[in-house]
């Protein structure tokens, strides 16, 4: 039988707040284990939560840049659950009235447009973290405990992994262009869980769906869901059932591992916190935030390709990545020619990254460089193809491109004298290939300027010898 | 109404083991409340806004800024068994 995939995916990002939701503690990882903890978040008798408005804020301004409309009254609820890594017992979070209602992201797989239904997004605290580190107990740090958490659900909008895949890479660069989650997915900053279903291709009611969790990469979601949607299928083809059920991706076995698939486990018993009064969000705050929306992904690609003139590919790969977009636009005020610039950006800026498997924090080369040294070509300082090697050094040793260019000996050669003794020197040592030229062999002008090019070590102008092999011949 | 079989299922999710006996007496007990709650179901509340909470104010709202947390050894200090600067807690698993 042939299925239809249908997916929905439920994205967790933490919050780029300096505080906790509910707290003063200070929300940062990577601290030591249970420095960052109030009778609060460690869940004391007593102890009651404030909400931090700067995380209504965030939650605010990514409804907004989805297109979400915003409840002016949203309510707080609990979550009712052992929860190993949550002192208190239970969770807030939203239930019935989120903050931000109803949106959409539009996604472009293969070059088809599509649009994806936001259902909603709220506002939790995150849990703790557990360590396992031997048989005897689990080790619990309570740092995580209670760092805002927006949690953004999709509609089962999606029909492949490809589009789950273009669905989270769209939130997550809207995440990064709001800097309001750093999306590091294996640090867990953002977390994306997914609800896969199949059926019959033409049948409008949903199939039975399995939940997985921990896809904490790209790579292994689309593993994760073509995996999932192989094994729902053959056991549909078999004549068997889906049982709805919760998986964990396990990536160094390829494979979904069940968790306990009790019927009760979803039995949460979500009341209305009483701790917290219904959240207000004010029209003021609404329009603060949207007034302080960067310009999103979408639209600035369009510029790129207007303003610019780029292609859509180059455009796509520049605005990727708010810091990458950023960085071009940067170093336009110092090589204007945006072409040149994203060649090199995405040749050279790119693979270094790539290769030394770094961010954009990391790249030393910074606008201003790469502008001069860009500028340095243009001119016939250096050429093109030496300048490559002069952006590694400029990388390695964090250093500005004269000083690069001096270092290695890569100052180009236009200095008609020396190059026309070079050039001379070659002829003398190549009587053969001077009489086949003379005999109308115009192929070999790539030959000469190659060796006059190796004798210089590469510093001469091509362009000086090419008009100097003329001259003399002509 | 409620029957022994929600009162099981409730007993389950709060980790309670109940008795033959206490089970009769839950179920009674709570059949009474829901029945009570029932009561107040009656009333007409056709035109009045559900609410969350008794009181609907403002929310308060806090400025993200730092406050000190609890010294490490205060913080684990109520923990029944502390090992490598954690809470040791029974073995979890997944």
């Amino acid at each position: 039988m042939e299925y239809e995939i249908v997916i929905g995916l439920e994205i967790h990002a933490q919050l780029l707040t300096k505080t906790k939701l509910f707290c003063g503690c200070a929300s940062k990882f990577g601290d030591p284990p249970n420095t960052n903890g109030c009778p609060v978040c460690l869940g004391l008798p007593g102890a009651l939560p404030v909400l931090s408005g700067l995380a209504v804020e965030m939650a605010v301004r990514m409804g907004l840049a989805v297109g979400c409309s915003i409840n002016n009254k949203s309510v707080f609820a609990r979550k009712n659950y052992f929860y190993p890594d949550l002192p208190k017992g239970y969770q807030i979070s939203q239930y019935e009235l989120p903050v931000c209602g109803p949106g959409f992201l539009v996604i472009n797989v293969g070059g088809v447009e599509k649009k994806v239904g936001i259902t909603r997004i709220h506002l939790e605290e995150d849990a703790g973290k557990l360590v396992h580190d031997q048989d005897v107990d689990s080790l619990f740090d309570v740092n995580r405990c209670g760092t805002p958490l927006i949690e953004i659900v999709s509609d089962p909008d999606m029909r492949s992994p490809q589009e789950a895949l273009a669905y989270l890479a769209g939130i997550k660069q809207i995440l990064e262009y709001l800097k309001i989650c750093d999306c590091n997915m294996e640090e867990g900053s953002l977390r994306c869980d997914a609800n896969i279903s199949l059926r019959p291709k033409g049948q409008e009611t949903y199939g039975t769906k399995t939940e997985i969790k921990n896809m904490n990469s790209f790579r292994f979601m689309e593993k994760a869901l073509e995996y999932e949607a192989r094994r729902q299928e053959e056991v549909l083809d078999s004549g068997g059932k889906i049982i709805q059920q919760t998986y964990l991706w396990d990536p160094s076995n390829n494979k979904a591992l069940p968790m306990r698939s009790k019927e009760d486990a979803h039995d949460y018993r979500y009341f209305p916190e009483p701790d917290l009064l219904p959240l207000t969000v004010e029209q003021a705050l609404i329009e603060k935030a949207r007034a302080s929306l960067p310009e999103l992904p979408q639209v600035r690609k369009s510029r790129f390709i207007n303003e610019f003139v780029l292609p859509d590919t180059t455009a796509d790969v520049l605005t990727s990545d708010r810091h990458i977009a950023d960085f071009f636009e940067a170093t336009l005020n110092f090589f204007n020619d945006a072409r040149q610039v994203a060649n090199w950006i995405m040749g050279d800026i790119l693979r270094i990254m790539n290769e030394q498997k770094i961010t954009l924090d990391a790249i030393t080369v910074t606008p201003a460089r790469l502008g001069k040294l860009l500028s340095l070509i243009s001119d016939g300082t250096v050429s093109a193809k030496a300048a490559k090697k002069v952006l590694d050094t400029m990388q390695s040793e964090n250093k500005e491109p004269d000083t690069v260019i001096d270092q290695l000996g890569l100052r180009q050669v236009s200095d008609t004298g020396a190059l026309e003794i070079a050039l001379r020197k070659v002829l003398d040592e190549h009587p053969a290939e001077v009489e086949r030229f003379r005999g109308g062999d115009k192929k070999l002008t790539g030959f000469f300027v190659g060796q006059v090019m190796k004798l210089t070590k590469g510093t001469g102008n091509p362009k000086e010898i090419n008009t100097l092999l003329q001259k003399l011949f002509g | 109404m409620i029957d022994k079989k929600d009162v099981l299922h409730i007993a389950a999710l709060a980790r309670l083991t109940l008795s033959e006996e206490e089970v009769e007496g839950m179920t009674k007990q709570l059949d009474s409340i829901l029945g009570y709650i029932d009561l107040l179901n009656s009333a007409d509340t056709s035109g009045v806004e559900a609410s969350a909470h008794m009181k609907y104010d403002h929310n308060p709202l806090r400025e993200d800024a730092t406050k000190e947390s609890l010294p490490h050894d205060e913080l684990l200090r109520n923990g029944p068994s502390v090992r490598k600067g954690h809470f040791a807690v029974p073995k979890v698993i997944g």
